[in-house]
Formats: C-alpha cells, sequence, structure tokens
C-alpha cells in the first residue's frame, strides 16, 4: 500500500536521480558561486539598488515646495507693503527683495526662478478709477516644469492681497471660484509617491538586462563554452541555469527596495505582495530573457552590455512613463512605449504602490509581460545552438 | 549615429509638459456657466478630449483605470451660486500616480477660471474696471517648449558619456589586451600616458558636442544666445574634470566589464542629481552639498545659462571653477594610483 508521502518522495528521488535534475542543480550552483564570489556582482544586487532607491527617493524631486521668487518693488506705498506681505506669508514662495537689475541677474544665473515687478506708479494706477495696475511675473522658462510652479503661485498670492484689499474696501469681488482638488492616491500630492516605485523598473532593468547581458557572452570570451558544449546538457537547462540564480537576485533585491521604500523613505505600500511578486517575475523574465538575447548573439561582453544600455536601459529610463509623461510624447514614440516592457512595469508598481489592486490594469500589465518574455526567451532559445560555429 | 537618434528621441521623449490628456467632467448643474466654462475648458493645450461622465461610480473609474488624468464635478447649484454672487466649488479628483501632472494641469484650468470671472465681472459693472492684473511672462523660452530646455542639456549630457567611455574603458581595455605591459616598459611617465588617454576623449567629446549644437540650433531652431567661446571654454574644464574621473575607474578596474559598470555606476547619479531631471534647489541640504561634487550639475548650467539666457563671463567663472577643483582632485589622485601601478 503505497502512502501519499511515500509516493511524493518516490518521485522527489525519482527527480533528484534523474539526469536533468542533477545537470540543472550543478550549473545553477556553478552560476551562483560565480555570482557570488564576484564581488562586483554582489555590489550591484544589494549596493546599487539601494544607493539607486535613495538617490531617485531624494535627489528627483518635481514639487517646487518652495520656489524661491525675486520682489522688485519699485513704489513704496502702504498698498505694496501689503502685497509684499502676502508674497512673504506664502508658504509656497521664498521671497527675496532686490532692484531690477540685481534680479534679473539673479534670474540669469539661475538663483531665482521667477520674479514679480510691481512698477513705480503701481498704487497710483490702483487707485484711478478706470485703470488697471499691473503685475508683471516673469519666470525662468529655462525650467519649463518649475516656471509653470512659480507663475501658479505667484498668482496665488496675487489673489490673497487682491481679496484682501477688495474686503478691506468693501468693494464687490466676483464670487471666489475655487476648485476643490482632492489628489486620490496620494493626498498631499508627492512626486516622491509614483517616482519610486517606477524606479524600482530602472533597478530591476539594469540588475536583469545589465548583469545577464554578461553572462553567456563571458563564456564565449572566456572560452568555457565550449567545455560546457561538451557535456551532455540540453539547451533549455542551459539557459534555465543562467536565468534562475540571476531571478532569484532579482526577486530579492526587489523585497529589499520594496523594503527601503516603505520603510526608509515611507512611500505608502497598498497592493498585495503577492501580486507585487507576480508582476516582477514577469518583468524579471522579460528583462533576464532580453539581457541573455544580447549576450547570446554578440558573444562579447562589452558589445552586449553596450546593447543592454541602449537597448534596455534607456527606453526603461525615457520611455517607461516613471517620470517623464507618456501622453505629452508625439505620436510616434507613444506608438513604440507599448513595445517597452517596462512600461508596463512601471505602471503596475505604481498602481500596487498607490491605488493597490486595480484588476483592469494589473492584468492587462502582467499580459504583456508574459508576451515579452516569451518573445525575448524564445528568441534567445532559438539562438542558442549546441554548436561550435 | 546614435547621438543623432538621441538627438531626435531625448527632446521629446524627456519631457515633463502636459499634453493630449483627457479631461472627464461630471457635469450636474443644468446652468449656462458650467457650459461656458466646459468649452473652454476644452481649448486648453493640455488636454485633447473632454468625456461626460454621469455618476460617481464612473468618476472613480476614469481615475482607477487612468482614462482621465482629471475630473470635475460641477454641483447642482453652480450656475444658480454664480448668478447670486456666492462662491460655488467645483470638485477635481486627480490621479494621483500623476500628480505632477495634475498639477499643473490644475494651474491651467484655475487661470482660465479666473479670466472667466474677470469677463463675467467686467461685463456686469463695466464702469468698474478691475484694480489689478497680471501679465507673466517666461523669459528665455516664451512659450515653454521643452526642447528648449532639453537639447542644452543634451549637449552636456552627451559629452559625459563620449569623455567617460573612452576615458574610463581605454586602460582597461589595454590591460585586458596586454598592451598595457608594452606602455609600462616604454619610457613614458604616467603623466603622459594620461594625457595620451585625455585628449582623444576632448576630441570626441567636443566633436559630438557640436553635433548636439548643431542640431539645437539648426533642426530645433533655438535661438543660441551667447558666447560659443565661453561655452567651449568651460566645456574644456568640464571635459578634463570627467576625464579626470574616467581616469580614476580605469585605474582602479582590472576588467572592461569592471570599468563599464563602474562608468554605469558613477554617470548614473550623475545624470540624475545634476538637475536635469529636477532642479537641485528641491533636494534636501545635504544632498545639494554632495551634488557639488558633481561636474554635469556646474556644466548643465553653464550650457543652459550661456545657450539660452547669454550668461556672463562673470557667472560662467562662478560655475567653473568647481569643476577646475574637481579636475585637480581626481587627476591627483588617479596620478597617485597610476604611479603605484606603475612604479
Amino acid at each position: 500500500m503505497l502512502s501519499l508521502k511515500s509516493f511524493s518522495e518516490a518521485i522527489a528521488n525519482q527527480k533528484r536521480n534523474s539526469p536533468t535534475f542533477r545537470r540543472l542543480f550543478a550549473l545553477c550552483r556553478k552560476e551562483t558561486l560565480q555570482i557570488w564570489r564576484d564581488p562586483s556582482s554582489v555590489l550591484i544586487a544589494v549596493v546599487l539598488p539601494v544607493v539607486m532607491l535613495l538617490i531617485f527617493g531624494f535627489g528627483i524631486n518635481l514639487d517646487s515646495s518652495r520656489a524661491r521668487i525675486g520682489l522688485v518693488v519699485e513704489d513704496n506705498g502702504a498698498e505694496v507693503q501689503r502685497f509684499v506681505a502676502s508674497f512673504v506669508g506664502s508658504p509656497y514662495i521664498d521671497a527675496i527683495v532686490g532692484t531690477r537689475p540685481q534680479m534679473e541677474q539673479a534670474l540669469a544665473d539661475g538663483k531665482i526662478r521667477g520674479l514679480v515687478v510691481i512698477a513705480s506708479d503701481f498704487a497710483e494706477k490702483l487707485d484711478r478709477a478706470g485703470e488697471t495696475a499691473p503685475v508683471q511675473i516673469i519666470t525662468d522658462g529655462s525650467e519649463p516644469n518649475t516656471a509653470n510652479f512659480v507663475a501658479a503661485y505667484a498668482r496665488g498670492a496675487w489673489q490673497v492681497w487682491l481679496r484682501e484689499r477688495a474686503a478691506a474696501r468693501g468693494q464687490p469681488m466676483p464670487p471666489t471660484l475655487q476648485i476643490d482638488a482632492r489628489f486620490w492616491f496620494n493626498p498631499s500630492a508627492l512626486s516622491r509617491n509614483y517616482i519610486i516605485p517606477g524606479s524600482i523598473t530602472i533597478i530591476m532593468t539594469v540588475l536583469g538586462a545589465l548583469l545577464t547581458s554578461l553572462v553567456v557572452a563571458r563564456e564565449w570570451e572566456r572560452g568555457t563554452m565550449e567545455a560546457l558544449l561538451a557535456t551532455s546538457i540540453t539547451r533549455s537547462e542551459f539557459l534555465i541555469s543562467k536565468l534562475l540564480p540571476y531571478y532569484v537576485l532579482g526577486i530579492a533585491s526587489e523585497l529589499i527596495c520594496i523594503a527601503v521604500a516603505v520603510f526608509v523613505l515611507k512611500v505608502p505600500f497598498r497592493g498585495s505582495i503577492v501580486m507585487t511578486l507576480l508582476v516582477t517575475t514577469f518583468f524579471l523574465l522579460s528583462a533576464l530573457g532580453l539581457g541573455l538575447l544580447l549576450s547570446t548573439a554578440t558573444r562579447n561582453q562589452f558589445d552586449a552590455a553596450q546593447g543592454a544600455l541602449n537597448a534596455a536601459f534607456l527606453p526603461s529610463m525615457l520611455l517607461s512613463g516613471f517620470i517623464f509623461e507618456i501622453n505629452s510624447m508625439p505620436l510616434p514614440i507613444r506608438l513604440v512605449t507599448y513595445l517597452i516592457p517596462a512600461r508596463y512595469f512601471v505602471n503596475a508598481m505604481q498602481t500596487l504602490f498607490q491605488a493597490g489592486y486595480v484588476p483592469q490594469l494589473l492584468w492587462r500589465d502582467i499580459g504583456c509581460l508574459i508576451a515579452s518574455s516569451i518573445f525575448f526567451l524564445g528568441l534567445t532559445a532559438k539562438l542558442t545552438k549546441r554548436r561550435l560555429d | 549615429m546614435p547621438v543623432i537618434l538621441q538627438l531626435l528621441l531625448f527632446p521629446s521623449a524627456a519631457t515633463l509638459e502636459v499634453k493630449n490628456e483627457t479631461l472627464a467632467i461630471f457635469n450636474q448643474d443644468t446652468g449656462p456657466h458650467s457650459i461656458e466654462l466646459i468649452q473652454r475648458f476644452a481649448q486648453a493645450k493640455a488636454f485633447e478630449t473632454t468625456v461626460a461622465v454621469h455618476d460617481e461610480r464612473e468618476m472613480q473609474r476614469m481615475i482607477d483605470q487612468q482614462q482621465a488624468v482629471l475630473v470635475l464635478r460641477f454641483p447642482e447649484t453652480f450656475s444658480r451660486r454664480i448668478e447670486s454672487g456666492n462662491g460655488p466649488e467645483i470638485q477635481a479628483i486627480v490621479d494621483g500616480r500623476r500628480s505632477n501632472s495634475g498639477q499643473v494641469a490644475l494651474s491651467y484650468l484655475q487661470e482660465i477660471i479666473q479670466s472667466y470671472q474677470a469677463e463675467r465681472m467686467l461685463t456686469a459693472t463695466p464702469q468698474l474696471q478691475p484694480a489689478s492684473e497680471v501679465v507673466v511672462r517666461h523669459w528665455f523660452n516664451p512659450n515653454l517648449n521643452n526642447a528648449w530646455s532639453i537639447v542644452p542639456s543634451l549637449v552636456a549630457i552627451i559629452t559625459t558619456i563620449s569623455t567617460l567611455i573612452v576615458t574610463a574603458l581605454s586602460v582597461a581595455r589595454e590591460r585586458e589586451q596586454g598592451t598595457f605591459d608594452q606602455l609600462l616598459v616604454s619610457p613614458l611617465t604616467p603623466r603622459m600616458v594620461m594625457i595620451g588617454k585625455a585628449v582623444p576623449a576632448l576630441l570626441v567629446s567636443v566633436v559630438q558636442a557640436t553635433i548636439i549644437l548643431l542640431g539645437g540650433i539648426f533642426a530645433y531652431r533655438i535661438p543660441f544666445q551667447g558666447s560659443f567661446l565661453l561655452l567651449y571654454g568651460s566645456m574644456i574644464f568640464y571635459i578634463i574634470a570627467l576625464a579626470g574621473f574616467g581616469l580614476f575607474i580605469s585605474s582602479i578596474c582590472q576588467t572592461q566589464q569592471q570599468a563599464f559598470l563602474g562608468v554605469f555606476s558613477f554617470m548614473m547619479p550623475a545624470v540624475l542629481l545634476s538637475g536635469f531631471v529636477s532642479p537641485v534647489e528641491n533636494m534636501p541640504g545635504w544632498l545639494q552639498i554632495v551634488t557639488w561634487f558633481d561636474p554635469l550639475r556646474h556644466f548643465i548650467v553653464i550650457v543652459k545659462g550661456v545657450y539660452l539666457k547669454d550668461m556672463g563671463a562673470w557667472a560662467v567663472a562662478s560655475n567653473a571653477w568647481p569643476l577646475l577643483v574637481i579636475a585637480v582632485l581626481t587627476l591627483g589622485v588617479t596620478d597617485v594610483v597610476f604611479r603605484q601601478r606603475l612604479g
């Protein structure tokens, strides 16, 4: 009578003894030792992700929380004093007062990002009926994103002043028409909260594609490929032995990244870990597949690494939507982004961190990632030949 | 060839602009004001399409599934409250996964509302002119064109890549191929070897930077405002500072692979912390100090300044001297390392 337990043991035994399993185990062990004994790959797997995440977390901040704005006040009446006070009092503005040439110089030097000019006849025009007192806002257009924020903040401070003035004089003002905006998932509208989940994509790309781009080419360059070919391993055993250790490495640093993001950088994580690992698995398979493909095709470490930089790293930085807006790109480039696996991974990570579980989005992303892993791994398998050319 | 591709790709891809977005609107108001405002919103440059939604569930779905970056809701009483002089509120829900775009789009809408209000005020009481008005001007880049900001930065970034690759990989390659031993037995001093490695990097990088500059001036038609002399002068300082980093990486690496990873580990933070993606002043204080040692940070200020703002010699010099300090530091360290290896 065969119990279930002994049955499964029997299968396990058979597996252990089967040549496939033994070869696979030996190869994986060799690959893992190779990773372990090369200090540079441990550096890449553990140190680099943490350093990169911290750089992304602290270094990239699109929220100009305090814009440095210069004030040029050529008039010194009480009204203008109140105007200046509304700028100094704004929580969004660091106001500096100076003369026009000083401030224009500061703008050109990038020391301030905008300036507000109040001409000498400001108070006069303000009081005279039928005249409009102009306030000039000048921004540093060489930083377009910051320029938008500066203009909006300065306009806001101006409005505060205008209302207070009208209220003090009992003048009619058009009813305040405000937009009461709520930022879903991210109530204080911190750019960090979506940039960090997206940047995990960049880190996984570097790990997956850059590291594996070197591994097959290395065997060819060092001449150990011939030795491997002389053994009885099959093509899929060879590929799995190259994939598995790097996959484990990738998942490990993904977990490190999430821990750093949540506990050090305080980014809220609302999704499920299981779902995250599932998405990561398919992204890693696709990135590893691309790396292996380059490595197999070039048989040269230098070319493969350069290829990985251009085919994996640059697109994942530029075309994945992790910082730069895909919607704002011209149509041909927008179409290209659909072919970039990183695009789907960025989207999934941002959704998992911020929104939690949005099935329509996540399963679409996973589907696209599965398709791209099949494509890259399939192509690699096709190119891997079991003979010396 | 890669330079041309990057010149084509970067200015349109590396963008924080808000364009081609979808604006979803849940209009519960039946009065004229919401309709007038919606028509004006639809013409804002950020929005390509406006979609009407009909209940709260749909509002939620638009955001959840990223079909719109922003959903507006006009309450039932909207027009009535405007007429009676009360301030109604427009509700907006913004996708927090793209809070930067949401904020920019919101500020466009806010602008439209303000001018609508000012117009209404004027038609209601024509004798009462608004007391004050705001005029916004964007200097150096009047239309806030993204390419104008990216192309000058690209001059700096492309120079960075080529200088680092040429200097960092060259020594490692000589080591791998065994030709480094021949250099050892030659009567060349370490300094001469270093100069020999730096000069080709300088030439390659200056040529690539020139290609990008020409592309910016003639293909993108971005007017060059400043002095070429100042730009190229400071570029030489920059390349020397970078060559210092490249040679340093080269001197401590045994293989091309290590050198390649070294270049990568240096370049990635150097680009990200340079102010290319987001301004240095938004970083925490301690990190701003770290960025002082990033040569790219100083050079991007110079290239953008000279190209777009006609930056003067004094301002260029005040951004160039850190490059000199960095060059002296890195070349000094490399010199010591080389001497140990060669001697």
